[in-house]
């Protein structure tokens, strides 16, 4: 392993204030990220969208394997949540955990911190791997190259921007609406079902799923504006 | 661009990967017409991922981040680094005309919109895709310039995406990139456009309760 203040950091893209961070998580593995962080509960349970953001670059432009453990040691049993969640058995969870995980590792140098923190970036890769895999079909994806793709008016709109930056306040904003609509945004992304289906399982009309949803992003939206 | 979005459960759908293969062509397809909902998705994913944080970790039982290593270095060579360069390399194809069907409809079409096979009906006519999807019916629609298709309800969601020209069907005018959603409580009876014949795509959301084999049976005849 090449010590770390040889990383070229300028070529990963990463701003200079994250020098420290790195190096100062060397040989303490889960430990740096309680220390970055402010007092509140939620952030002290899990490193900063920043840290990870540090990991990935090492990552990507020194293929660093203990800034890959890290990632690993975080990521690996929550996607095999996630996956056991969404309905495969352990083994099965496991086996596509590792390989979203092979997946983080090879495509370490397309991870643009700019476009979403690791979290999403792969929450993205996870949800479209169990896709892939579990249900033998393809997801359709639009292509930003496509000369019939309608370009975006701003680079990098502020909220979207916003998103990218903290999944810890993004947390704090979900932790604050009402349970109604929390219960709904987790049933939607954790377990295997439409809005419908959601309002088949809790017996309720398809119209009170629907505004329980809108409201909750309603709100989520104003947190992220209000945040940038 | 588009006035007409996608709802914010289906786009919450798409972003938490639940929609069948059929609805979510037609969400990709608007996406790719539709700077504003592609913001949003953006913030849906992010939701995804602070979620991904939070739920419960599940020990790795095997041989965890040692068997990764293991894998990364019996595998041949990383071909990643070729593929991000051959990425930011890619500029979009300079073209005098805009494709019809953007990606990734187009890709599903797989050649001339004409050489699908079309059944004729009076003033419209129909080309079936992804014949054997579950989740829904997707069909590529053409209706002549002016036409007014038959008054109809639907059975399940029907959400139509503009592709050319466009139509009106008293809840509002739809043209290319715009999505119209009806639902089981909606009779209308659009209208083409005067000035060109409108294609779109339909997509109709197989009914909750006749998903399965069974709905595949069934749904030629419902839809008929």
């Amino acid at each position: 392993m090449r010590p770390c203040e040889t990383v070229p950091y300028a070529n990963a893209g990463l701003a200079a204030p994250y020098l420290p961070t790195l190096n100062s998580v060397r040989g303490q593995r889960g430990v740096m990220g309680e220390q970055a962080i402010g007092p509140d509960k939620l952030m002290r349970s899990s490193p900063s969208a920043e840290h990870f953001a540090t990991l990935m670059a090492a990552v990507a432009g020194e293929r660093d394997r203990s800034a890959f453990a890290e990632i690993y040691d975080h990521f690996a049993p929550r996607l095999k949540g996630y996956l056991r969640r969404r309905g495969s058995d352990a083994g099965q969870a496991e086996e596509l955990a590792q390989e979203i995980m092979l997946t983080v590792w090879r495509k370490a140098r397309l991870y643009d911190p700019a476009q979403a923190n690791v979290s999403t970036w792969i929450f993205t890769i996870a949800r479209n791997r169990r896709i892939d895999a579990l249900r033998r079909e393809r997801r359709p994806e639009f292509d930003a190259t496509d000369p019939a793709f309608v370009p975006d008016n701003e680079p990098s709109p502020d909220d979207a921007l916003a998103a990218s930056q903290d999944s810890a306040m993004l947390r704090r904003a979900i932790e604050d609406i009402p349970d109604e609509q929390g219960t709904l945004l987790r049933m939607a992304f954790y377990d295997d079902k439409s809005h419908s289906s959601i309002a088949d399982e809790l017996g309720l009309p398809l119209g009170t799923v629907k505004s329980r949803i809108r409201l909750a992003l309603a709100k989520l939206r104003r947190s992220i504006e209000e945040d940038a | 661009m588009p006035v007409h979005h996608l709802s914010d459960e289906l786009l919450l759908d798409h972003a938490a990967g639940s929609l069948p293969e059929p609805v979510a062509l037609l969400v990709a397809t608007h996406l790719a017409l539709c700077p504003s909902c592609r913001e949003h998705e953006t913030s849906l994913e992010a939701i995804g991922g602070a979620l991904l944080d939070e739920i419960e970790p599940e020990p790795i039982e095997g041989g965890g981040l040692d068997a990764l290593f293991a894998r990364i270095e019996a595998a041949p060579p990383e071909p990643s680094e070729a593929d991000s360069t051959a990425a930011a390399t890619v500029k979009p194809v300079a073209s005098d005309t805009t494709p019809s069907l953007p990606r990734p409809l187009r890709d599903y079409v797989g050649g001339a919109v004409d050489a699908l096979h079309w059944r004729r009906r009076g003033k419209l006519s129909e080309a079936r895709l992804l014949p054997d999807a579950h989740g829904g019916t997707v069909k590529l629609l053409r209706i002549t310039a002016g036409a007014m298709m038959p008054v109809h309800t639907h059975r399940g969601t029907e959400l139509t995406l503009v592709l050319e020209g466009g139509f009106s069907d008293g809840r509002g005018h739809y043209l290319r990139g715009d999505v119209a959603i009806a639902d089981d409580e909606v009779t209308h009876r659009p209208r083409a456009d005067d000035d060109g014949d409108c294609l779109c795509l339909t997509v109709t959301e197989a009914p909750v309760r006749l998903a399965g084999p069974l709905a595949r049976f069934l749904n030629p005849f419902l839809r008929d």
